[in-house]
């Protein structure tokens, strides 16, 4: 009944696996001494069978995710099939659903945030590990860490009266005077718009990315620093030589972790996106994204096609966040060796 | 000629190009840059938590419940204890449940099983807040047939579970094995020595990881918006609408009116403090209790 010892990375490397000689005694007792299950047996047993229940409670809660979101969306699913997500038109009171213009701004927004927030987390991850006086680590990562503790609606009550303020006097007329030409930044610009999502989007998962980057940095091998500066290379080439180029698999884990959490945000972003199912090129100008259709749309749902189309959405979002999550954590897992992360994702 | 080689032997090691050395200068320059770029955001959302929030709390902001639509004045007592109430729920089901994942995938999930059970875990915690909050609302609200408290709780404590279950296994595998075998060696049956050694042990990681949870599904709101809706009144029944405090700020900070801005300005510090207290207490009350370190 005991579970054979399969040596795992994740366990402490030198402990037996547990219960194997323990339970071989107790066993052995029985078969000499008692016809019946001692009544610690039997606790045994119920106990096990009471944490294997909750064990299986995981994956039950995956399961009726699934299970809730097909089953919803399958009045949408039948009246539009496939069509539902290359279509522009999204209106309640005809009942035409498609979803496009929401997959382009959940697309948009996050490239955009992720476009800010790689350099960003990728330099504070290094300044800790590589750069600063070690005194200095502890409260630094602290700081960045705590960047993720606030609530979402707390950036979006933050981004809605300062930073949007601030990207109207300053960062808007700023961008259309250098960059206009792009055709990226066209338009009036009243601040909630595209960009200022973008960016408090960055904000919000600069601490994902920084995190599991430091984490990753942290297990390079530090003779492959030592190797790099005993070939004379500057402490720049050293870290891109010896320790960004050894991360690399860990790193690229920790962005795609960062754009799965970016794809789901929504308080924040529906706070300054503008909420206008629109494709247009122009960052200035407002968007929505498939969670902010849901924040907005879900409890006022005007029929029965509106929620499942909605559902529908939430099913699209489900599954890509599950997909780019499981391959972020394949390749953390294959950096760090399967321990498990300690940054609360 | 041969005078200069010897003047380069003597250097032994060639001085570093310039061009080297100004790289070198300019990305430490870019990273101490990043790092600036990136506290300034942080400390500029807490000056301004301070300096919003705490001017705008007063005594009928922590006493009262909301005005009429344009009146100004009136609190958010009702969703400060809504809030409470709906946390209380989430986790009386979230923090058992995610405790017994977490002892099983510990001490008995050391197969191909526990492989899943802890992928499965993993994923869920990437799982947007807002399906969540659909799942909620098909299995709770579409069955009781309106919003409520209870549905709230249900999808807070989806977004537990997988958190405090890896949380809690990380702790009890932190636990010494001796201590296992040590209490194995004086007969004690091996749940017990589970719940009353190895889960003891790690008390306190534990609870710092329901802390962890419970911080982060505590400013949620995504998931609240179709379950228990929002209440301008109080409420403390179970299976009626409530209103939650991030629910409130989220309403208030969308308004037309200063003064709910205002309050939503003293809602978002009042959530940041609770979280926080709360984590501050747990850690100080575990680490002075007689819980024993892990």
């Amino acid at each position: 009944m005991s579970i054979p010892a399969r040596p795992r990375p994740d366990m402490p490397a030198p402990q037996p696996v547990e219960g194997t000689k323990v339970s071989g005694v107790s066993l052995a007792g029985r078969r000499v001494a008692h016809s019946l299950p001692r009544a610690s047996e039997v606790g045994d047993q119920v106990f096990k069978f009471i944490m294997l229940l909750c064990g299986l409670a995981v994956l039950a809660m995956l399961v009726l995710i699934v299970y809730e979101l097909t089953a919803g969306s399958g009045r949408s699913w039948h009246a539009f099939g496939f069509k539902f997500f290359a279509g522009r038109d999204w209106d309640p009171v005809n009942e035409q659903f498609g979803a496009l213009p929401f997959i382009y701004g959940t697309l948009v927004s996050s490239l955009l945030a992720l476009l800010i927030a790689v350099p960003l987390s990728i330099g504070v991850a290094v300044f800790t590990t590589e750069m600063c006086p070690v005194g200095l680590r502890g409260p630094l990562s602290f700081f960045v860490e705590l960047l993720a503790a606030i609530p979402s609606v707390v950036y979006g009550l933050w981004a809605v009266f300062v930073l949007v303020p601030i990207l109207t006097a300053y960062v808007g007329p700023f961008l259309a005077r250098t960059l206009g030409w792009s055709g990226m930044f066209d338009g009036p610009f009243y601040g909630i718009s595209m960009l200022a999502a973008g960016i408090i989007l960055a904000i919000m998962i600069i601490p994902i990315i920084s995190s599991i980057t430091r984490e990753v940095l942290m297990v390079v091998p530090q003779h492959q620093r030592e190797a790099a500066l005993a070939l004379g290379a500057t402490r720049w080439e050293m870290i891109r030589v010896g320790v960004l180029r050894n991360a690399r698999a860990g790193i690229m884990g920790g962005i795609i972790l960062g754009l799965g959490r970016a794809l789901g945000e929504t308080m924040a972003v529906t706070m300054v996106i503008g909420n206008n199912p629109q494709i247009v090129k122009s960052l200035f100008a407002p968007g929505h994204t498939m969670a902010s259709v849901l924040a907005n749309e879900f409890s006022e749902a005007t029929g029965d096609v509106h929620r499942a189309a909605l559902i529908e959405i939430g099913l699209a979002l489900f599954l890509v966040t599950i997909v780019v999550n499981a391959f972020a954590r394949l390749l953390v897992w294959s950096v760090t060796r399967g321990q498990p992360s300690r940054a609360n994702v | 000629m041969s005078e200069t080689t010897n003047t380069a032997a003597v250097h032994t090691v060639a001085p570093i190009a310039l061009r080297r050395r100004i790289t070198d200068h300019v990305m430490t320059g870019a990273a101490v840059l990043t790092v600036i770029l990136v506290l300034l955001p942080l400390f500029a959302i807490f000056a301004y938590l301070v300096y919003r929030g705490v001017g705008s709390i007063n005594w009928a902001f922590l006493t009262q419940t909301p005005r009429p639509v344009g009146e100004a004045g009136g609190g958010m007592a009702n969703a400060i204890v809504g809030s409470a109430l709906i946390l209380a729920i989430a986790s009386i089901l979230g923090v058992p449940l995610g405790v017994g994942a977490g002892i099983y995938l510990a001490e008995y999930g050391r197969n191909r099983f526990g492989d899943a059970i802890r992928f499965t875990a993993d994923v869920l915690n990437g799982v947007p807040s807002i399906v969540i909050g659909i799942v909620a609302f098909s299995i709770v609200v579409l069955y009781q047939g309106h919003f409520s408290a209870l549905a709230g709780g249900v999808a807070l404590a989806i977004m537990m579970i997988p958190t405090i279950s890896r949380t809690t296994e990380e702790m009890l595998l932190l636990v010494p094995q001796p201590l296992r075998e040590a209490a194995y060696g004086l007969g004690i049956p091996r749940w017990r020595t589970t719940l009353s050694i190895t889960l003891r042990t790690a008390t306190s990681g534990v609870i710092t990881g329901i802390m962890l949870a419970f911080a982060r599904v505590a400013g949620e709101t995504a998931p609240l918006l179709f379950t228990t809706l929002g209440n301008q009144f109080w409420n403390l029944k179970v299976n009626e609408p409530t209103a939650a405090l991030p629910l409130q700020i989220y309403v208030y900070a969308n308004s037309p009116y200063d003064d709910w801005h205002r309050q939503a300005w003293a809602g978002a510090f009042v959530l940041i403090v609770l979280i926080v207290s709360a984590v501050a207490a747990v850690r100080f009350a575990v680490r002075r209790g007689t819980f024993g370190a892990a």
